[in-house]
């Protein structure tokens, strides 16, 4: 019955994108004539050259972070979305350390990564604190982290580290002591290693160990939790902080590896993309790297797509807007989860 | 210093606290007719988004700001339905689906702003029908109030007098007396045969309503053209001025016009060579100021019962 059961749920996601996608194509209907040429870029896009198979797999290193963060609140049945603001002021740190302890040396790296998680987990100390004090919403008080992260990072960087000489609005370059290296000619992203190495890591702990337990009893049922001796409310508080810090990392790494500036003047959505990863992922931290790659594919494809027929590639928005309400519809196919369970149910008799 | 305190008795200041709250008071209603009958609606940001952009749009082809409105309007109702048959017919977690729907509203409206006019930042090209301001007669003659009230876009106004609609519809009506029963209790009001799905139904299309004037404000009042994610957050603050005043439509329309001063004062601020990046964020800053005041007094009068 357990095999039957995953299987129906391959066949609901397979369901999902295909219509998902079938939506994107009604999309391109309307705004282009040559939807098939688009449409083949978009699928086949990032497979189309060695260069944009490096894109995409570079693409995916801030999705798994997120997608691990969000895994990891919505596990606890938290509704904090702030990933987007952690991600943006742990970027910021990551700028600070990198740009003030140049003297450090070897450490550089490690202390410019670790600052971005650091300053990740400051930012969700706050929706945090305020749901462990006093039952605050951490739904809309994440959000509002979001948009003061942002303006905040931007007054801070356009004033006081903007480098004049660059020609754009942009920080001073980091020292090549807090590079994070890329691979091969097409500048593959050494991230990537760590965020799937990360996410086996919170996998591990998630699954094998105790504190994973409690975070997932909490999530499941916070009555029972809070019978069995769990403190939920220290559970849920250290969850969020541990995102916070992942989406922070997720933010040092982008920076370090890719841009080697603080070059962002618009929230990069990374932290809401990380809710459909999750959610694509059942917020099981294992599944969360095939899914950032999917989400990743997608992003590239719909990006290529653009740049080759001129398209705008806000369409994978929409794909993944529908994708997120098909995956986590509960009553989408359940009659024939119901017949699957009955006819176990009558074998047993 | 002393400019910004006589910035409080000029009547300019006052008048552009009504112009900035706006769309905050209809977006509070609808915050306000989803959540009296226990469905809050996370997706009122979406919505605002595509009644603006629908509401400039349309309103430019055919060149009328009024049918733009029904328009935008009637997309933001449009987006209302899909949450109500996400969450009520496929079970989607209601928090996920608004959230989904504010990622789509978002997405959908950059991707057809670009396709029909090319640009990814504004509308403006397309020209603008914005919506007519009013002059009253009457109203314009009274010293203070008239510089105050007088002279503002007619969705103004409309949002003014909705607050006492809404007020009237949840308190006096047989429909708002089933709102809130369903809200508090949706077995009792099943038990006396009121359909809790169909009232779901029609409080989420309801908001809809709401949350597509307040965005269609944006676009053809506030501004005349549509910018990409120009609600700003706005839905969500929305949601905690609803949070503050509990289910008084009056109460929730003065924790709107309390984040409109914050907002006009912001203005001040900024004339006053402030950074914009830094009076931009006090509105969100009061509201998690908001959110702590109304969750401590909600904790302190639960305490006793509740531990968890």
């Amino acid at each position: 019955m357990k095999r039957s059961l995953a299987l129906l749920e391959l066949v609901r996601m397979a369901l999902t994108i295909l219509i998902a996608l079938l939506i994107g194509y009604v999309f391109l209907l309307f705004s282009t004539k040559d939807v098939a040429e688009a449409f083949k870029w978009f699928l086949y896009g990032p497979l189309s050259s060695q260069r944009r198979f490096v894109e995409f797999l570079n693409n995916s290193v801030p999705l798994i972070m997120t997608g691990l963060a969000l895994s990891l609140v919505f596990q606890a049945r938290v509704f904090n979305i702030g990933a987007e603001g952690c991600l943006f002021f742990g970027g910021f740190g990551a700028m600070l350390a990198a740009l003030e302890f140049p003297q450090l040396s070897v450490l550089h790296l490690i202390v410019t990564l670790l600052t971005a998680a650091l300053f990740g987990a400051i930012w969700a100390f706050v929706p945090a604190i305020l749901k462990a004090k006093w039952k605050a919403s951490e739904l809309v008080s994440s959000l509002m982290m979001n948009y003061i992260a942002y303006l905040l990072v931007l007054f801070l960087v356009n004033n006081y580290f903007r480098d004049k000489a660059a020609g754009a609005l942009v920080s001073y370059r980091f020292p090549q002591t807090a590079w994070l290296a890329t691979l091969t000619r097409y500048r593959l992203n050494s991230g990537f290693f760590i965020a799937v190495s990360v996410a086996i890591l919170i996998g591990f702990l998630l699954y094998f160990t105790k504190y994973g337990y409690e975070i997932r009893v909490v999530g499941a049922n916070k009555k029972f939790g809070f019978y069995t001796g769990i403190n939920v409310v220290v559970t849920t508080f250290w969850v969020q902080l541990l995102a916070g810090a992942l989406a922070g990392l997720a933010g040092g790494i982008e920076l370090t590896a890719m841009y080697r500036r603080f070059v962002w003047q618009s929230l990069p959505g990374y932290g809401f993309d990380g809710i459909i990863v999750a959610i694509l992922a059942r917020n099981n931290p294992f599944l969360v790297i095939p899914s950032a790659l999917f989400i990743a594919y997608l992003r590239v494809g719909a990006n290529i797509m653009s740049r080759m027929m001129g398209l705008a590639p806000e369409v994978v928005i929409v794909i993944q807007s529908v994708m997120i309400l098909l995956v986590t519809a509960e009553a989408l196919l359940e009659r024939f989860k119901k017949r699957i369970v009955e006819r176990e149910a009558m074998k047993g008799e | 210093m002393s400019n910004f305190f006589q910035n409080f008795i000029d009547p300019a200041f006052w008048y552009s606290v009504l112009r900035v709250s706006t769309p905050l008071l209809f977006a509070v209603m609808a915050a306000l007719v989803s959540s009296i009958s226990g469905s809050i609606n996370i997706g009122i940001e979406g919505m605002m988004l595509m009644a603006a952009f629908w509401g400039n749009v349309v309103g430019a082809f055919v060149k009328n700001p009024w049918i733009g409105l029904v328009a935008g309007v009637a997309s933001a109702m449009a987006m209302s339905l899909l949450l109500a048959f996400s969450h009520l017919k496929l079970r989607v977690n209601l928090v996920i689906a608004g959230v989904a729907l504010n990622l789509f509203g978002s997405g959908f409206t950059v991707f057809m702003l670009f396709a029909l006019t090319g640009e990814k930042g504004t509308s403006a090209s397309l020209g603008s029908q914005p919506i007519p301001r009013l002059d009253i007669p009457l109203l314009r003659d009274i010293p203070f109030l008239g510089k105050v009230l007088n002279n503002h876009n007619a969705l103004t106004y409309l949002a003014l007098i909705s607050i006492f609609l809404v007020d009237y519809l949840i308190r006096k009506t047989p429909l708002g007396m089933r709102m809130r029963a369903v809200g508090e209790n949706p077995d009792a009001a099943t038990s006396v045969g009121v359909s809790v799905l169909r009232v779901k139904y029609l409080s989420l299309l309801l908001s809809g309503v709401f949350a597509g004037f307040a965005g269609a404000f944006l676009s053809m009042g506030y501004v005349s053209w549509f910018a990409r994610d120009m609600t700003s957050g706005r839905g969500f603050i929305a949601l905690a001025a609803q949070a503050l005043g509990g289910n008084s439509a009056i109460l929730g329309a003065l924790g709107a016009l309390l984040f409109g001063i914050a907002e006009a004062t912001g203005f001040t601020l900024q004339s006053l060579r402030i950074p914009s990046e830094i009076t931009n964020m006090i509105p969100f800053i009061l509201t998690l100021v908001v959110l702590i005041i109304y969750a401590r007094t909600r904790v302190r009068s639960h305490s006793r019962i509740q531990k968890i």
